[in-house]
């Protein structure tokens, strides 16, 4: 079942329909979202600040480097001569089975231009000497000239890649741990904390006895057990970080429900016979939006970060997965290089500060326009 | 007042239960014996009865709950996996380790001062810095102070802990060579030149979420009646921030501090492995590289517990600070 199931996964096919799905449901979200004055108040007052519309430009471009990155297909295998490689037997073509995303598409410049090893950002000359032949003839120990010369902005990695191309590739990373295992979490916690803060008793007791015990496992440790049972890997991450991180919003959600419950707005609807779905779906679940938006928003910069931390501790994505997590984990080694090998260090750390600290800021603005309780001054 | 503090520690008790189940479903039906031994005797050409011996070897070989082998009623329930691998967590007795048969326990207790010699200067130094430095940011509120404050705590956020690890060992210890890049010795005068680099390391990295956690709590506080009726009373601003505030203040912080004890505990991953100080946490790390499931599951179920106990204190520390707190 699991080879099945990683070979539908891994069809950027069937990734590219969940990414179009999940583009129209959240324009769809936004669209709802728009028509309410509201909202509308809210984001005008959040959008005044030039630094936080800095903060949401810079956070847009990221948002769709991330989706040009997750929308691929399998082109046809080649062989040298140009011409398409078909299956002998059943002259079916042959595809690649990685695959290519528009992004390495755009950025073909880029992943084309592999050197050996090493070389520092715009370097001419290889970063490690070797033995090669001298314009004499003779053989002589130095640096040779890169075949791309001047031409890799952020240095080449151990194998040769552009370290810019690299960090480019890990924004999709970055973006799906932190933003789609939010999207796919935050409907497990709406309902549980609506459902246990609207029905009370027996299910509020149930609900809150499977996340109190989930809260009271340090989130690493078990984010730990599980990428140990099932292994490295992107899926994994979203799936256990999704587990670990639910309790907190879903907690909060119950505790405005029980108060929202006695609102008289929700009193005159169930007065007025409103079944209690439709109570939950349009009365109480409107109210709570803010509240889900902007823990939506604060979390993500955490789990941005956290998947750095898992990714050195050898518990995050896989090696083969290129992650700025991944990036940092190959630096360790070569800081201990004389002279100095730093630029795959900065640009992961450049690349990570450019999203997390827009995130953080954009998500305090939020805050401070969508709950007044918090607003100071 | 006994009487809730009993029942509240009585209510910990099923927590750790379900702990104690998703455990169980975890390591045992989500993944089961079966593939752990293959994982860990490597995945290809494994026999079935090396996968049985493996099994047998560190007793994995029990069924889950009802051994029907058994002839006495009380053994077919005791000699199986739950009852083996599960059950004696409740009294900490994690067994032995699965790559080289040490007392998980043992190990453990050995290990946890280690722990402790790292986390607790940081614990103290990140909660007095936090609060001193967000007292003199709310002393200056909504000036520019303030908005600069904020956006640096906000950047030191936005900072992974990896980099100020990285940055702060390249720095310190190996350039300038001030201290020893990793190691660790227990006695008095040495300890220090091990332990002062990844201390500061963690308060730094802490600073700017502290800093900005206790800042909004003394906003709160700032804006209750009874601090006007203190101002009122012609109470200067620093008697009514340090004084007032500050003691209302500290029942919120309280939960925050309260609920970190945990990890004091358990150590930090990063920086023990790092400063390679033998603690927890580099334990942890090394179960997770060797693939050592009951160390694992021992942590894990060790994490739960410190965490459950340390909230039942908050809930009764809350009863002694907050009076307003009602006892239901």
């Amino acid at each position: 079942m699991k080879e099945a199931f990683a070979i539908v996964w891994n069809n950027w096919y069937f990734q590219d329909a969940l990414v179009v799905a999940l583009v129209a449901a959240v324009g769809w979200i936004i669209r709802r979202l728009g028509r309410r004055e509201y909202w509308r108040l809210a984001f005008r007052q959040v959008f005044q600040r030039r630094l936080v519309r800095i903060c949401f430009a810079t956070l847009c471009v990221y948002a769709a480097i991330a989706l040009l990155d997750s929308l691929g297909y399998h082109p046809a295998l080649r062989d040298a001569e140009g011409a398409v490689q078909r299956d002998p037997t059943t002259g079916k073509v042959i595809r690649d089975e990685e695959g290519l995303t528009v992004l390495d598409l755009v950025l073909t410049p880029l992943r084309r231009i592999k050197e050996k090893t090493y070389s520092a950002p715009l370097a001419t000359h290889q970063f490690t000497k070797e033995m090669m032949a001298g314009e004499d003839g003779e053989t002589v120990y130095a640096h040779p000239r890169l075949t791309y010369p001047r031409r890799h902005l952020l240095g080449t990695d151990k194998v040769g890649n552009d370290v810019l191309y690299l960090s480019l590739k890990g924004i999709r990373t970055g973006m799906i741990i932190g933003a789609f295992t939010t999207l796919i979490v935050i409907p497990f916690a709406i309902f549980f904390g609506v459902v246990a803060g609207y029905f009370g008793k027996l299910v509020d007791d149930a609900i809150q006895y499977v996340y109190t015990v989930l809260a009271s496992i340090p989130s690493i440790l078990l984010i730990a057990a599980f990428m140990l049972l099932f292994g490295r890997g992107l899926p994994q991450l979203c799936i256990i970080m999704g587990i670990t991180s639910w309790t907190g919003l879903c907690r909060v959600l119950r505790g405005e429900t029980l108060k929202l419950r006695e609102a008289e707005y929700v009193q005159a609807a169930e007065a007025m016979g409103v079944s209690r779905a439709g109570i939950m779906a349009r009365h109480i679940v409107p109210n709570l939006m803010h509240i889900v938006l902007i823990t939506a928003v604060l979390s993500f910069s955490g789990r941005v970060l956290a998947e750095a931390v898992l990714s050195y501790i050898g518990i995050g994505v896989g090696a083969d997965t290129i992650s700025w997590g991944v990036m940092i984990n190959d630096a360790r080694l070569e800081l201990a290089h004389d002279p100095l090998i730093w630029w795959k260090l900065s640009a992961a750390f450049i690349f990570m500060v450019g999203l997390v600290l827009p995130a953080n800021l954009f998500g305090d603005a939020l805050r401070d326009a969508l709950d007044p309780r918090l607003r100071t001054e | 007042m006994l009487a809730y503090i009993i029942r509240r520690i009585l209510y910990a008790f099923p927590i750790l239960l379900g702990v104690n189940l998703l455990l169980f479903a975890l390591f045992f039906y989500v993944s089961t014996p079966d593939d752990m031994a293959e994982q860990i005797l490597g995945e290809k050409r494994v026999t079935p009865e090396q996968i049985e011996n493996w099994k047998r070897e560190h007793g994995y070989h029990f069924p889950k709950w009802y051994n029907a082998d058994e002839e006495r009623l009380a053994a077919r329930f005791t000699q199986t996996l739950f009852w083996q691998k599960m059950v004696p967590s409740f009294y900490f007795h994690f067994g032995k380790s699965d790559m080289d048969n040490s007392s998980i326990g043992r190990t453990m207790l050995g290990r946890i001062p280690y722990s402790l010699y790292l986390t607790v200067p940081v614990f103290l130094a990140a909660i007095m810095i936090g609060l001193f430095l967000a007292m003199i940011v709310a002393f200056y509120r909504a000036t520019y102070v303030d908005v600069w404050a904020l956006v640096i705590c906000v950047t030191m956020m936005s900072i992974s802990t990896l980099f100020y690890i990285i940055g702060g060992q390249y720095i310190f210890a190996i350039k300038l060579k001030l201290v020893p890049v990793s190691g660790f010795d227990e006695a008095v005068p040495y300890c220090f030149k091990f332990l002062v680099l990844p201390v500061a390391i963690a308060v730094i990295a802490s600073i700017g979420g502290n800093v900005r956690y206790y800042r909004t709590i003394f906003l709160e506080e700032i804006n209750k009646d009874y601090i006007r009726t203190a101002r009122a009373k012609g109470l200067g601003e620093g008697a009514v921030l340090f004084k007032h505030a500050l003691k209302n203040a500290m029942i919120p912080i309280l939960t925050n501090v309260v609920v970190s004890i945990p990890f004091l505990i358990t150590g930090s991953l990063l920086l023990e492995n790092f400063f390679g100080i033998p603690g927890l946490g580099n334990y942890t790390i090394k179960a997770i590289t060797d693939q050592d499931f009951a160390v694992i599951r021992a942590m894990v179920y060790l994490g739960s517990v410190l965490y459950v106990v340390a909230l039942v204190c908050v809930d009764i520390s809350y009863t002694f600070v907050d009076p307003r707190v009602r006892l239901e």
